[in-house]
């Protein structure tokens, strides 16, 4: 059971869009939003305030890859995997990232939850490639070094 | 209204919703796995594909019929498709059919031979997924789910209940309840309908048959079989006999050879029902209090009503159903044997009640604390109409083939007002017949003439008794239930009485019957179970004299004790 600061967090989003079904994403986007993560006990709670099953609210909240259970860290890495960016050598980025933070495919966020590296398919900045974003920032042109540079400076910060 | 031209053949078509069912009607048995008529169209199974003289290639579910096209059902493309789907599917299935549940009732397995699978080309990389057993009723078995969805839409759409969904996404697609939860940790009721559209071994019944077969293998028990109304004219579904044939007689020759010591009809337990839930409704009536009082014999209605309208609880009839009524009613006549031989020092065997029953949800009800008497089971073992068929064949028996065999006295014995609690309106019925206390003929069909009859998920009817107007309502699926219940709760309908099965059609569609059970089934096993009705001497409940005889003897000031939960 979460505090009731989060269903009263929960209200408010909800009061914000409507309870008509159609509002659910944007719903559970606001709540994630706020908390970096969608809480299981929300996704619930708002399926029953929007008349929709839970599972059904299940269903929506698996389809996209965009949506977590899992509480993540303070900064959201995302190294950019698009076919540009993987020409371009993006993945020595993720392994020198994985062995900086200790992090691997299974295990996303670090246990200070300071860091959660997740890769992405493509972030419409080719141009730039290699990518990679930083609580949605863009840094352009990385490469392993300047990517353990910028974790340290984030460390730092 | 037009014609179709398939495969060169004219074919009329009226009001039929989509191309698939003109073809079907046609006489064409076009493979699906996703289409069921009762549920909405999802198209996903592309199984049911066809070419028009374009070329074109396209659902024909998914397709209004109009004039003057032209289709064609089984072109060389068409065929390539159809394998390639049925390939892929195989692909990433468990392949282990000689020990699947479905194993010679699948669809997958039908298919795959009816279009000459030989061989798999590709390889199986899917990850072995955990079962799910927590529910007393069916087993879900992700390994077996080809994403079809009919358990998905059946729960939703007929039951309204959206206990299982679609989760994750491409090939990590899974069909499970919210956050993977165990079935027994959510809303399930149990009725077992996703089972019984299930195309594979995704969703099955749980069994109990071998602990079934180990109590009648045991000398030391009197192991006794009650048969409930429905079971009788589906259980001959699987030994070639005509579908909604009444087999009573010849399964109860099949029960004593595989060893039953005595064979009985649950209509008997339903005749007692009738009884009990009668004085019920004229008591409340009389008081005017917790009405409409709702009928209490099945238990996924039951327990949809506990889970999601916790309010009419009181509502609910305090009548034990009637497999628990005569459950109990069994074990009580057993404990008396005990005493009596006890005192003259001899041995006595121990009684276990099996029923074999056309539901899945009864296996959950004799499990409930209100269903022990002593810290004992009133009623040991559920086996479905599909485990007894199964034990059946095990034994080498063709039901076939056997004579028909007179039931047990004295339970044997039942109205025919029991045997209608096999269908939708059949409790109704049974108990105003009891209440307008008439066998007259005219009198019966006046009664069947209400409006209580019939297929509709939700029907009213008003019947005079007395002075008073009794209104009716007669509701099968839950998602009807619903409706109805959110009408009385918004003050929109009022009744005085109820009557609620969680399946369509009643028992006779239950999930633990056997399956494919198609509109034609249903149909022949609804008017089986007014058939048997009709051939009834005895029409009224209260007319059976073993009904008498045991309110005189055996249930004499315990009837509230044997017969109600409190």
């Amino acid at each position: 059971m979460l505090e009731q600061t989060y269903y009263d967090k929960a209200d408010e989003v909800i009061a914000e869009h409507g309870s008509d079904q159609a509002a659910l994403i944007p719903i559970i986007q606001d709540i994630q939003t706020e908390y970096r993560y969608l809480p299981p006990e929300l996704l619930t709670y708002v399926a029953e305030k929007l008349g929709i099953n839970e599972a059904k609210a299940y269903s929506v909240a698996t389809f996209y890859e965009n949506f977590s259970f899992e509480p993540k860290g303070k900064y959201i890495i995302k190294v950019c995997d698009g076919t540009a960016c993987h020409v371009r050598k993006s993945i020595p980025i993720l392994e020198r990232l994985y062995s900086e933070l200790g992090l691997s495919a299974e295990k996303a966020t670090t246990d200070d939850m300071m860091f959660t590296l997740e890769t992405v398919s493509c972030l419409g900045a080719c141009g730039l490639a290699p990518v990679l974003t930083v609580n949605d920032k863009v840094y352009p042109a990385m490469t392993p070094d300047a990517a353990a540079e910028l974790i340290r400076e984030l460390r730092g910060a | 209204m037009g014609y179709i031209t398939i495969n060169n053949r004219r074919v009329a078509f009226t009001d039929e919703r989509n191309v698939l069912s003109v073809i079907r009607k046609s006489g064409i048995d076009l493979p699906t796995f996703c289409y069921h008529s009762e549920l909405s169209t999802y198209g996903a199974c592309r199984m049911c594909v066809v070419e028009d003289d374009r070329g074109r290639i396209f659902a024909s579910c998914s397709e209004v019929p109009r004039d003057g096209m032209v289709i064609y059902t089984n072109t060389p493309r068409l065929q390539h498709h159809r394998r390639m789907i049925i390939e892929l599917l195989l692909a990433s299935h468990c392949r282990d059919c000689t020990t699947c549940a479905k194993n010679g009732i699948c669809t997958l397995q039908k298919l795959s031979r009816q279009l000459g699978i030989t061989e798999v080309r590709f390889e199986n990389n899917k990850k072995q997924l955990p079962l799910d057993t927590s529910s007393d009723c069916v087993i879900r078995d992700p390994n077996k789910c080809i994403l079809c969805g009919d358990c998905v839409r059946t729960c939703e759409e007929i039951q309204g209940l959206g206990i299982l969904d679609f989760a994750f996404r491409g090939s990590k697609m899974q069909v499970m309840p919210a956050f993977n939860r165990d079935l027994a940790q959510t809303d399930c009721v149990g009725c077992g309908q996703c089972r019984a559209v299930c195309p594979t071994g995704a969703i099955s019944i749980k069994q109990d048959v071998a602990p079934v077969w180990a109590a009648l293998a045991d000398k030391s028990k009197r192991v006794i079989a009650q048969i409930a109304p429905a079971v009788r004219v589906a259980a001959g579904d699987k030994f070639g006999i005509k579908k909604g044939e009444n087999t009573l007689g010849r399964l109860a020759a099949a029960l004593r050879r595989i060893g039953f010591d005595e064979v009985y009809d649950t209509n008997f337990g339903a005749d007692l029902t009738v009884m009990e839930e009668s004085k019920e409704l004229l008591e409340r009536l009389e008081a005017g209090d917790n009405l409409p009082l709702f009928t209490s014999c099945c238990p996924a209605w039951v327990k949809y009503c506990e889970n999601r309208y916790p309010e009419f609880r009181g509502n609910i009839s305090s009548c034990k159903s009637p497999q628990e009524m005569f459950g109990a009613l069994l074990k009580e006549e057993a404990r008396l044997e005990r005493q009596k031989a006890e005192e003259r020092g001899e041995d006595v065997k121990t009684t276990v009640v099996v029923s074999i029953m056309p539901c899945t949800a009864k296996k959950a009800e004799i499990r409930r604390p209100e269903h022990f008497t002593d810290g004992a089971q009133d009623v040991d073992y559920v086996l479905t109409t599909t485990e007894i068929t199964r034990m059946i064949q095990e034994a080498g028996i063709d039901l076939a083939q056997l004579r028909p065999e007179s039931l047990d006295m004295p339970f044997g014995l039942a109205s025919g007002a029991g045997a209608i609690f096999g269908v939708t309106g059949g409790v109704t019925e049974a108990v105003l017949r009891r209440l307008t206390g008439s066998s007259r003929e005219e009198d019966l069909e006046a009664v069947s003439f209400t409006g209580i009859r019939g297929v509709d998920g939700i029907k009213e009817a008003e019947i005079k008794l007395g002075e008073r107007t009794v209104k009716i309502a007669v509701v099968n699926g839950l998602h009807c239930a619903q409706i109805v219940l959110d009408r009385i709760k918004a003050g929109e309908a009022q009744y005085d009485f109820v009557e609620v099965m969680a399946c369509k059609r009643g028992c006779i569609a239950g999930g633990g019957q056997p399956v494919p059970i198609g509109p034609r089934t249903k149909k022949a096993r609804f008017e089986g179970i007014y058939q048997i009705d009709n051939m009834s001497q005895i029409k009224l409940s209260n007319e059976n004299p073993i009904v008498a005889s045991v309110y005189e003897g055996i249930l004499k000031g315990k009837e509230h004790k044997l017969l109600h939960n409190d």
